[in-house]
């Protein structure tokens, strides 16, 4: 039968979290977003609780935990903040996870330790200007140079999260290591796929420039960059994984990578019921609390069904991914039901908070704000609906 | 021999509950969620550190409480302690704090202890007076309310912040110690610190085990009797002063009124 408790470390460990976003995050944050700013000392504790070594063994300095504790985490921190939340959902999951997926035993004595402790960043460079959606398209190259053992890469990627922070690392890029295209096995139908690589390109290599961060609508505690190669040299053995196998290892990330964005996106849903149901207790109109409106419960309890049922649909899809199990058409639909949910519970919350719900300095404006990247980031709703009715035996 | 650091910890009602008194005029324990005080987070807290400190202590964590203390036990153990002691019998229902620190010390004594770390006070009882009554008990040196503290060579030192002078301290091991909220944040259990408390041991005594006689504590053995509780009356509606030329003269005088200028 399935079981609806956490077991007892999990329970102690998704407290833990909820108790530092509430004591640490909570009463800083919002000042680190009124100024784009990155939150190092946030992210700095963060590391010290472990939560960037979550699910990777200790032999590497991780907390020996898996991927449904580093989801548990995401939803505790994003209930108070989405920035943190992303910093550490791509520092982990697309940042280091490549790495211990793909890496090979000195790739991940090299950086898992650091990126552990998170005392470095790591980033993934998968989009560019001209698509992000359709990631087979990716224009940057990697040519060999057989004269220096070197891979030579240029292009440019766009919209990179933990790219620029004085404590980033390394970022994984993907490139195309042939020119011509050749055909592989791709979710199980043959096609004729690029031959894509993964690159680890160490921060300060030169012909690697990262540009200044962007002007975003949300997730300001973030950093986002555009990155560009200019005959970027780094060594062969910076290859992550057999060369061309790039866009199925990605694919494989990205799977992985929508379970921790559902689990954030539950968060933030929750949050947005948490902040309601308190400013619907204190706040009075026509002589009683707002809350006593029918119209307002029933709005916190659909709130509450949404966040309810994304955070079924996300430990369903890890609990198949901790089992070995497909878990990508089930990783979709949280993927995509968790954002949606997002998105209408902070519509929700914002209206219940009336004209104090659109002042910056309310969380649920924060909320507003960030919920929309959800239904973009690292696979689009319109993405998750094509995985969908491609798991269901459809095709375009 | 290696150093052996015992901290005293409570499992109190979380404060931000609705806290009740049971029939008996005890707390009720029962109908709100319970926790590790968080004024002892920072007595496990300078433990931590000065086992670290140290490189060859071991750090025991002990309480006195209901069988869910256990849970303020492994939240210290996943902070870093090595071992647990629980002190649990239905006859310490109702002890006082006199009561209590007669268990805790026998209850050292038989654990075995070089330091013994208090907090300053528990956020539920908050009377600050176990650290004092333990000390007397074991006939070893009290250094309390200490915001900075290290073990160096058998000796035990720390600072002292009081109001009108900063004093620096020191005694002989054994020696009970309490520290204060001031004294550096309790750090925040790791996965690793979690997954681990679950090996950990943790002993577990009753009256019997420590030769406590059941009407030594309790509610019978208590030195202080509670007579009668009356709940504080729900907060009143405040004053709101309406400026109309006068604004200024009105709050003075309510300011006056309440005694606050
Ligand atoms: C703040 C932020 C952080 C990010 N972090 C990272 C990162 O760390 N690493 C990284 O690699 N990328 C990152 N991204 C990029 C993100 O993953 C892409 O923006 C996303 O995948 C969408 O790609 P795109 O922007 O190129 O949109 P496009 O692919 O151009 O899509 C535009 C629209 O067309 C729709 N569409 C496209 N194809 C179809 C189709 N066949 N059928 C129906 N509709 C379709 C899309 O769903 C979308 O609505 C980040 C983006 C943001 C905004
Ligand atoms: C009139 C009165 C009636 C009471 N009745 C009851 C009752 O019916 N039932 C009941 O449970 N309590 C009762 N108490 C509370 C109980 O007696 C005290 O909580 C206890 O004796 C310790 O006192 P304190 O909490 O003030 O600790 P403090 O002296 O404030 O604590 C200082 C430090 O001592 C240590 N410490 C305190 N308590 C423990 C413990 N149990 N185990 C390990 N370390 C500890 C901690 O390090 C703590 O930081 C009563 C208290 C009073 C004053």
């Amino acid at each position: 039968m399935l079981d609806h408790r956490l077991d007892s470390e999990y329970e102690d460990l998704r407290r833990t979290v909820a108790e530092f976003a509430n004591d640490v995050v909570a009463p800083k944050i919002g000042d680190y977003y009124e100024h784009d700013e990155f939150p190092y000392e946030i992210v700095r504790e963060m590391g010290r609780m472990g939560l960037f070594g979550l699910p990777f063994p200790e032999e590497y300095g991780g907390m020996g935990g898996d991927y449904f504790a580093l989801c548990l985490a995401l939803e505790e921190l994003a209930r108070v903040d989405s920035s943190v939340a992303i910093t550490l959902e791509a520092g982990v999951s697309l940042g280091a996870m490549p790495v211990y997926r793909f890496g090979t035993e000195e790739q991940k004595r090299e950086w898992l330790p650091r990126l552990c402790s998170g005392e470095m960043l790591g980033a993934f460079g998968l989009t560019e200007p001209e698509g992000g959606s359709d990631a087979g398209a990716t224009r940057t190259t990697a040519r060999l140079d057989e004269a220096t053992g070197e891979w030579v890469i240029n292009g440019t990627k766009c919209f990179i999260t933990n790219s620029g922070t004085d404590i980033t690392g390394l970022v994984t890029v993907t490139a195309l290591t042939e020119p011509a295209t050749r055909s592989s096995e791709v979710g199980g139908r043959a096609s004729t796929r690029p031959a894509i690589s993964s690159i680890i390109v160490p921060v300060g290599t030169p012909g690697f420039t990262v540009s200044k961060k962007y002007s975003k609508v949300g997730w300001n505690a973030s950093d986002t960059r555009e990155l560009s190669f200019t005959d970027c040299r780094v060594p062969a053995a910076n290859l992550l994984g057999e060369p061309g196998r790039g866009y199925a290892q990605f694919l494989r990330i990205l799977d992985e990578g929508r379970i921790a964005i559902a689990a954030l996106a539950t968060g933030l849903a929750q949050g947005c019921v948490d902040q309601s149901l308190s400013y619907a207790s204190e706040r009075h109109a026509f002589g009683r609390a707002i809350g006593a409106n029918q119209a307002i419960q029933f709005k916190i309890a659909d709130m509450e069904m949404r966040a309810h049922t994304s955070r079924l649909a996300w430990r369903d899809a890890a609990s198949r991914l901790l089992h070995g199990e497909p878990f990508k058409k089930e990783a979709a639909i949280a993927k995509l039901h968790s954002s949606d949910a997002a998105v209408v519970n902070a519509r929700e919350a914002t209206q219940i908070h009336g004209g104090y719900g659109f002042m910056n300095e309310f969380p649920v404006a924060r909320f507003w704000r960030d919920c929309k990247i959800l239904e973009i980031g690292e696979g689009t709703s319109e993405v998750q609906r094509m995985l969908i009715a491609r798991e269901l035996g459809m095709t375009p | 021999m290696s150093l052996r650091i015992v901290v005293c910890v409570k499992y109190v009602p979380d404060a931000t509950g609705d806290r009740r008194f049971a029939d008996d005029t005890t707390t009720d324990r029962e109908s709100v969620d319970g926790l590790l005080s968080e004024l002892d987070e920072y007595g496990v807290e300078q433990a931590l550190r000065i086992a670290e400190a140290s490189g060859d202590a071991e750090v025991t964590v002990l309480t006195v409480g209901p069988d869910d203390a256990k849970d303020a036990l492994r939240k210290a153990l996943s902070m870093g302690a090595d071992k647990a002691v629980h002190v649990n019998d239905d006859d310490i229902h109702g002890t006082d704090a006199l009561g209590t620190s007669a268990i805790l010390a026998k209850a050292l004594e038989k654990t075995g202890y070089d330091l013994v770390v208090c907090g300053m006070a528990s956020t539920d009882g908050t009377m600050g007076v176990l650290p004092a009554l333990l000390a007397e008990r074991l006939g070893v040196p009290q250094v309390t309310l200490l915001s900075e503290v290290s073990v160096e060579n058998g000796t035990v030192r720390g600072r002292r912040d009081g109001d009108a002078a900063t004093e620096e301290l020191e005694a002989a091991l054994p020696a009970v110690v309490s520290v204060t909220d001031q004294s550096g944040e309790a750090r925040y259990p790791s996965f690793k610190g979690i997954m681990a408390a679950k090996k950990k041991p943790v002993q577990s005594y009753d009256l019997d085990d420590l030769g406590i006689e059941a009407d030594e504590v309790g509610l019978a053995g208590a030195w202080t009797a509670v007579d009668a509780i009356t709940a504080r009356p729900p907060r009143q509606a405040g004053t709101i002063v309406k400026d109309e030329g006068e604004g200024g003269k009105q709050l003075a005088e309510f300011l006056a009124a309440q005694k606050f200028v």
